[in-house]
């Protein structure tokens, strides 16, 4: 008992120490592939979804395509491009993958591109960074470590749209 | 093949019945005659009965004398819907009192996940006023229909996803469409119609 409650002291001032961290963009490279500001956002209550963002180049002299990956916040990832057709969101899933071409840079963000992040663990919160690989056909597996925005952003440190219906209007139940 | 056609179809009608309204709204000052018109035209809304997110059953009928918005969309969405119920939550508390004369309804296009207890526990992070609307897969297929609301489920390699229409439908005391409104456009657009919506 003893033991538990000093454990979860011990995760509580974890916690505290990793939400305390800015979300600063870090860059990643694996082979001719570059990632940077990997980011995702904080879910409403019981979400089982969520988006991943971020900015892949390909420096290299050949395409590269994102196959797919993990993250330590969901059970499965999948590469999904969500679009606006006449009033219409259509999401589908990208097979083989997102293909990025020789010197392009490919962006991941709200309303197109994203990793999809499928049966989450739990839902995201400001306070959860967590970790991920991405696996690219040529370039092999990165790790890379999501920084959380707030929710309801649209592109990393816009600082989100401001929510005061939700946390003050809170239902009671 | 057919579904194909008549899903195109339905497609039309719905694009058709937009360009209508849209054409209509632009013509300025509405009479009550260019309602008319537009309802004829349009004829999107009517009668429904679904399952709220606190488990009470909701006929359409019992909305007669307010203005009310529906949008449809499921929990398992990464960005629109929440995006929409976000800035629904953002107008609502703008709006303030005003926002009291108003109906928001959420209705699931995906009801074998989205039950009443898991739509309650999603909309805890949003406005109170807002209310999430589920029922059998026959009930929310009616109320689609009404409003001409397309979806379909679209499968992944380890799940689903869902294409879904993403119009949120402006509806008046009459329960007739008085407009429509975007995510995808400015906050101040929204809350113009919005506004107009309850006082008009």
């Amino acid at each position: 008992m003893r033991m538990h409650l000093k454990l979860t002291a011990a995760i509580l001032m974890v916690a505290a120490a990793a939400a305390s961290v800015p979300a600063t963009a870090a860059d990643y490279t694996v082979g001719a592939i570059k990632i940077s500001t990997p980011w995702t956002r904080v879910t409403p209550e019981a979400s089982t979804v969520a988006g991943g963002f971020m900015t892949i180049t390909n420096t290299g002299s050949s395409p590269d395509t994102l196959t797919g990956g993990t993250a330590t916040i969901s059970k499965r990832l999948e590469i999904h491009e969500m679009a606006m057709d006449s009033g219409i969101m259509k999401m589908r899933e990208l097979k083989p993958g997102l293909v990025i071409k020789p010197g392009e840079t490919v962006t991941l963000k709200p309303g197109s591109f994203h990793v999809m992040f499928m049966e989450l663990k739990e839902p995201i919160k400001a306070s959860n960074r967590f970790k991920g690989t991405l696996v690219f056909e040529k370039a092999g597996s990165v790790e890379i470590e999501y920084a959380i925005e707030p929710f309801g952003t649209r592109a990393p440190g816009d600082g989100g749209q401001r929510m005061p219906g939700a946390g003050a209007q809170k239902k009671s139940h | 093949m057919t579904t194909a056609f008549v899903r195109r179809a339905l497609l039309g009608v719905a694009a058709l019945a937009m360009a209508a309204v849209v054409a209509a709204l632009a013509l300025g000052p509405r009479s009550s005659d260019d309602r008319g018109l537009l309802t004829r035209i349009a004829s999107i809304g009517g009668a429904f009965e679904l399952t709220t997110h606190e488990g009470r059953r909701l006929a359409s009928t019992s909305l007669a004398g307010r203005p009310f918005v529906v949008f449809f969309g499921f929990t398992r969405c990464p960005d629109i819907c929440p995006t929409t119920l976000l800035e629904m939550s953002n107008h609502l508390a703008a709006l303030g009192e005003m926002g009291d004369r108003l109906t928001t309804l959420f209705v699931t296009i995906d009801p074998e996940h989205d039950t009443a207890e898991h739509l309650a526990a999603y909309l805890n992070s949003f406005d109170p006023r807002i209310t999430g609307l589920t029922g059998s897969p026959a009930e929310i297929a009616h109320v689609a229909r009404m409003y001409r609301a397309y979806y379909e489920k679209v499968p992944t390699s380890g799940g689903y996803t869902m294409n879904h229409t993403a119009t949120v439908y402006l509806m008046d005391r009459q329960g007739n469409l008085a407009g429509t409104m975007s995510f995808q456009e400015p906050e101040s657009t929204q809350r113009e119609k919005l506004a107009r919506l309850i006082g008009g």
